[in-house]
């Protein structure tokens, strides 16, 4: 049994295809986005088939879920963000189920390598420039030159702001990736320990009982970051995409 | 509804104009309806907010900006041949960019520039 803690972000090739010299596997990493996909899709079309006025329990789940993001992308976008509300769902859903696959055991995260997440975070900002720019026009670069600035400070406060929002997708994708990663990698390494000092014996067994109730609480914890960071994801790009409708106001 | 629907002729147009004042009026409520719903979603917004989401923001959010400073310096230099001002100018404003990036997140600037606040700017929205 491997107790390397990296050993489970490992891409294995499940069925190697290469079309014109450039790899395109179907890896694992692939399987469990395509799960995921399933997995969404599945919950969200078999609770809402019943389409009960008074909703089932997995009906309800599912109006909640909606619910919840439609009212977090209005708070934060206004009515108008509401255009976006189908891209919002998809990525909170994506993320969410993804995180929470995650936490079976042998189970490969997807959001735990930076290349989905990164993906997931230009979208999100290709989507702010490409919009914000077709609807406000040059208007749109009012972002990054705040008002009421004195004049010898604005050079250096938009170069700032350019930078911050050169951030934005960096920080949006590193977040997420980075928790999932540290927290499995955590929960790993305790979990180890666990097996490592009851080979040990008696006393042993007994030094591997607060590793044991470590990674029981880790547990815990790595389920409310899978929820939290897929919420997070979602309202900052919320809090983006209002940037694109309503830029320096 | 299948009033509507019906082929427009000269007859009805009492009618159709009866149609189109209720259906202006029945507009103008549901234009109400979602002021106020609006309203409700802005006033109670900031108490379904959990903190730890927030807190979860600011780390990532002060270490992209000083990244995003480091990167772009240490590009400029390799470009320009400025070695090692241009890694020197921009980590700075890199490291400012991101306590900027913080405060926002905290709700410690104003919202406006660049808005990367929420909730209370969105009143604004007269466009």
């Amino acid at each position: 049994m491997a107790t390397d803690p990296i050993h489970q972000f490992q891409i294995q090739k499940l069925i190697p295809i290469e079309i014109g010299g450039v790899d395109f596997s179907f890896t694992n990493s692939a399987l469990f986005m395509a799960l995921t996909v399933a997995g969404a899709s599945a919950f969200l079309i078999l609770s809402t088939r019943g389409r009960g006025l008074v909703p089932s329990r997995w009906q309800s789940a599912a109006e909640m879920t909606y619910e919840f993001v439609a009212g977090t992308l209005r708070e934060s976008a206004g009515s108008e963000g509401m255009r976006f509300f189908p891209f919002v769902f998809s990525l909170f859903m994506f993320i969410l189920v993804a995180n929470l696959l995650g936490m079976f055991p042998y189970f490969f995260t997807v959001t735990s390598h930076i290349i989905v997440t990164a993906a997931m975070a230009m979208a999100v900002i290709l989507t702010v420039i490409v919009y914000g720019l077709w609807r406000h026009k040059l208007h749109f670069f009012k972002l990054f030159v705040p008002s009421g600035v004195p004049a010898v400070l604005l050079p250096f406060i938009t170069l700032i702001e350019i930078l911050s929002f050169i951030s934005r997708p960096i920080s949006l994708s590193i977040r997420l990736f980075a928790n999932m990663l540290a927290g499995h990698i955590t929960l790993k390494v305790f979990a180890g320990f666990v097996v490592a000092l009851s080979s040990l014996g008696f006393v042993g067994i007994l030094g591997a009982i607060l590793p044991l109730l470590a990674a029981v609480a880790l547990t815990a914890l790595e389920f409310l970051v899978a929820a939290l960071q897929a919420y997070v994801f979602a309202i900052l790009t919320c809090l983006y995409l209002n940037d694109a409708l309503h830029p320096g106001h | 509804m299948s009033d509507r629907d019906g082929v427009p002729d000269p007859s009805t147009s009492a009618e159709d104009t009866e149609l189109s004042n209720r259906l202006r009026k029945l507009g103008k409520r549901l234009d109400q309806h979602r002021d106020v719903r609006d309203e409700e979603v802005r006033r109670d917004a900031a108490p379904r907010r959990p903190g730890v989401a927030m807190a979860m923001r600011l780390g990532a959010d002060f270490v992209a900006g000083v990244v995003v400073g480091a990167a772009l310096g240490w590009g400029f230099d390799r470009l320009f041949d400025t070695s090692p001002w241009g890694l020197v100018v921009l980590l700075l404003l890199g490291f400012a960019a991101g306590l900027l990036n913080v405060m926002r997140s905290a709700g410690l600037v104003r919202p406006g520039i660049g808005g990367a606040d929420r909730g209370r700017d969105g009143k604004q929205d007269g466009t």
